[in-house]
């Protein structure tokens, strides 16, 4: 059998999780191997979360947010912006393969931009295979 | 332990043609805590919702999941049957096995498996779940409406005339704001002064209004319902309860300064109201300009005051205000063409900014209405300059909207009021409001030349001296065109007023690319805005003309009355606390909020959160560095719980 990932999503609920709606609204097929955690805003989301989901052996995550500046919150995601890039770089420098967390802006309206990132992303994890570094058996 | 039901949605074939329905309500009986389990047709029907409620009460039910379509489709619905089966609307959970599961696959396994780690995930979450009430306030019932132009006006009014009290708070002496500066307004060429002033008078007049000339906000506390607004009142030196209007010390006055409603084009008095018709009729004191201010010696106003209204002593005063909701109406200014030198405005005389023109027609402005250059001569030839630093990469990105319009409107004057030979530069027509293609046919018919083509640079003419050279290229015919005119008008970019920043930040309201107030959705909520209980109208928003300015007024007033309607107001229940015994104390929670909401109790140490502020985005949650925030609904135990169920499967 393929390996199939599990990738866990985490996205605001204004911008990318109404995106990800939109793209079934509009049918775009994409793999099930992602599952998405709705916060309200990509600022809730805590490093620790991150840590998390590949110690519950999540192959890849994507955090989803608003565009910069277009957060709901209005500056909401800038502090995501920054907060994640440095749980990125303590992800890569505990031994994380760079490609297995990745954060996207995608607005409501771009149901194409949501399906296309989780297709790609999808592909990617699928090529790095299973994550073994953080997962507790 | 919890009692958990799960109901599965088919939505028709929507989700069952890609989801084996049954199969997940009974893997959904397999789960821990699970009590009931049932798949139906269409949940969100009266006969599913009915089942939901007869189970509740059957089961004993204290955690509902509905696994049917988005929580932006249907949440409300379903919390709706929760609140009337007696269990708290927050103890539900939604999981989107539609538009994030069937819609996106063909493939019946694949749509299956992903729905079960869903529903896995919000079984787990469900059961740390607490019920939140709302909290209720007290709603104040007055409103304030900031800025006394046309937008203020027609707000300020509607509200007072359902009988609310409102505060009209006006920075100027004077309201009417840009359209009391116009003669005439397009496309129907009413006069300005006769459809504006009698509104004027309404609002002075008007029982339910306090008109609050020379006043700004300096401070804004609370929220919606319950805004604390102190309001500076600017020394007027003079005391206009006493005074009557005579206007005698304004005859008097030698004191001069240049007119800001004739756009400096003649001086006005030191004492002085801005035009005749102000509202109200009373005169301030412009210390800057004024003789006694300056050199310590004059009082003549003061001499020749019956009333004895003259105060020099005279200091800025403050009050505070309080109401339920905010209308700004703060409009715009024009953009200052001194910055686009090519086009010679400052440098020659004959070169005009639209507002000036908009004066000289005024038969109440500096020239009676009629229409002479500086020097007192009647133009031969006139110009009018579309788009300048607007539609311009370089200069505003945005379309100001009006300009082609009141162009048309002033090459009709200008061939009403002088002989002249009337030309238009621009780079389209755009005349897409009710009755405006018909008033640029019209015009056409009126000898006016147009032009296609936006000038490059406006220059003193070599052979004569006193005429100016319009260049450009005309985009129709191909040719470069050099023309001789006596005035050239620049219809300028409108852009935010300089102080729109201040009232952003006093507000806490968002601003857009150009500097215009950002509304809270650009279709469907155009006149609200982030900040709970304020609105926008008028340019303050984006350019726009008088009638969208006014259905703008007329609709934020509706918008405002639905807050101040209400005698109480349920605040949003998905806000977040403080647990005092972790707070390190470290304020970042403070720094980082949008909103204002957490605070720092010195007393006691801690930071703790005005919930009335709160929106809930959990910013503050996550940059706590001691996890003493509690962020409900979003706590980190429930969104690690749905995690866990999710990596299960
Ligand atoms: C040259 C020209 C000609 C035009 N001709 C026409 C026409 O013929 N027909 C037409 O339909 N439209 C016309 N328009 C458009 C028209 O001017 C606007 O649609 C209208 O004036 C907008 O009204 P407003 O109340 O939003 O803004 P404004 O008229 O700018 O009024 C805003 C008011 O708020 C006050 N204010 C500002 N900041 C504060 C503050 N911080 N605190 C308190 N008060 C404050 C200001 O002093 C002012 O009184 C023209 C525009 C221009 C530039
Ligand atoms: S961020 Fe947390 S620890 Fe710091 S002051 Fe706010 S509540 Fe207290
Ligand atoms: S949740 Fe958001 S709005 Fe509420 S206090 Fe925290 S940062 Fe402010
Ligand atoms: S609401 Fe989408 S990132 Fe803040």
């Amino acid at each position: 059998m393929s390996f199939e990932p599990k990738i866990l999503g985490i996205a605001c609920n204004w911008c990318t999780y109404t995106g990800a709606d939109l793209a079934g609204t509009t049918r775009l097929q994409y793999p099930q191997n992602i599952r998405v955690v709705r916060v309200m805003c990509s600022s809730r989301i805590n490093p620790s979360f991150i840590f998390r989901a590949f110690q519950l052996g999540a192959d890849g995550v994507l955090v989803g947010g608003c565009h910069p500046g277009d957060c709901h919150y209005n500056t909401g995601n800038l502090y995501a912006r920054r907060r994640l890039a440095v749980t990125k770089k303590i992800l890569e420098f505990a031994g994380l393969e760079p490609g297995r967390f990745r954060v996207e802006w995608i607005s409501a309206s771009e149901g194409n931009k949501f399906a296309q990132v989780v297709t790609e992303f999808t592909g990617q994890i699928k090529a790095l295979g299973p994550q073994t570094k953080f997962k507790i058996s | 332990m919890s009692r958990i039901g799960v109901f599965v949605c088919h939505c028709g074939l929507n989700i069952a043609k890609t989801v084996r329905v049954s199969e997940l309500a009974q893997f959904a009986s397999t789960l821990p805590d699970v009590v009931v389990a049932k798949d139906y047709k269409f949940m969100c029907s009266t006969p599913g919702q009915e089942m939901i409620a007869n189970d509740i009460r059957e089961h004993r039910l204290d955690r509902v999941i509905v696994t049917a379509c988005s929580p932006l489709m249907h949440e409300q619905t379903f919390r709706k049957v929760l609140a009337a089966s007696g269990l708290n609307q927050y103890l539900l959970t939604i999981v989107n096995i539609r538009e994030q599961v069937s819609w996106v696959t063909h493939d019946l396994d694949e749509g299956t498996a992903k729905a079960k780690a869903l529903l896995n995930g919000a079984v787990s979450r469900s059961r740390l779940l607490m019920p939140l009430t709302s909290r209720v306030i007290d709603v104040n019932p007055d409103v304030m409406v900031l800025g006394g132009g046309i937008a203020g006006i027609q707000a300020a009014l509607e509200l007072a005339n359902t009988g609310r009290k409102v505060y009209l708070v006006e920075k100027n002496s004077t309201i009417g704001g840009h359209m009391a500066q116009f003669d005439k307004t397009f496309p129907t060429l009413d006069c300005s002064a006769c459809i504006l002033t009698p509104k004027m008078d309404s609002v002075l007049q008007h029982k339910n209004i306090q008109l609050m000339t020379s006043c700004e906000v300096s401070e804004v506390k609370g929220f919606v319902g319950n805004f604390d607004i102190t309001i500076r009142q600017k020394a007027r030196y003079v005391d206009h309860n006493k005074c009557n209007a005579c206007l005698a010390c304004t005859e008097k006055c030698p004191g001069k300064s240049v007119s800001e409603w004739d756009e400096g084009l003649v001086k006005r008095k030191a004492i002085y109201i801005p035009f005749p018709q102000a509202v109200p009729q009373k005169p301030v004191i412009d210390r800057e300009a004024c003789t006694f201010f300056k050199k310590g010696k004059c009082r003549l106003c003061e001499k020749v005051c019956e009333q004895k209204a003259i105060d020099f002593g005279e200091q800025d005063t403050f009050s505070t205000v309080k109401v339920g909701a905010v209308i700004v109406a703060t409009g715009y200014d024009l953009m200052d063409t001194r910055d686009l030198i090519q086009y010679g405005y400052g440098k020659y005389p004959g070169v005009y900014n639209a507002l000036e023109v908009e004066r000289l027609f005024n038969s109440a402005g500096p020239t009676s209405g009629k229409v002479t250059l500086r020097d007192g001569s009647e133009p031969k030839a006139i110009a009018i300059l579309h788009c300048i630093g607007s539609r311009d990469k370089n200069s505003h990105e945005h379309c100001s909207r009006v300009c082609c319009m009141y162009s048309l409107k002033f090459a009709h004057l200008f061939k009403e009021k002088t002989s002249a030979d009337v030309y238009q530069f621009y780079i389209d027509i755009r005349a897409a409001g009710k009755g405006y293609e018909e008033f640029y046919n019209r015009i056409i018919e009126e000898d006016v030349k147009f032009i296609r083509g936006k000038v490059a640079r406006v220059a003193k003419s070599v052979d004569e001296p006193d005429r100016l050279i319009v260049e450009a290229e005309d985009t129709i015919t191909g040719k470069f065109i050099k023309l001789p005119v006596d005035m050239v008008v620049l219809s300028p970019a409108m852009i935010p007023r300089s102080n729109a920043k201040d009232v952003a930040r006093l507000f806490n309201l968002s601003t857009d690319k150009q500097g215009f107030f950002m509304e809270r959705h650009p279709k469907l909520a155009p006149l609200s805005t982030m900040s709970e209980g304020v609105f926008i109208a008028g340019v303050c928003q984006s350019p726009k003309d008088i009638p969208d300015t006014v259905a703008q007024a007329n609709g934020a007033a509706a918008e405002a009355l639905t807050i101040v309607v209400k005698d109480k107001l349920e605040l949003e229940a998905t806000t977040v606390m403080v647990n005092p015994a972790s707070c390190c104390a470290c304020q970042n929670c403070v720094r980082v909020c949008p909103y204002g909401a957490p605070f720092f109790n010195e007393p006691k140490g801690v930071s703790e959160i005005n919930e009335a502020l709160c929106k809930g985005c959990g910013l503050c949650a996550s940059v706590c560095p001691s996890s003493a925030i509690i962020a409900r609904h979003f706590t980190n135990e429930q969104v690690l719980a749905e995690m866990e169920g999710l990596m299960e499967f």
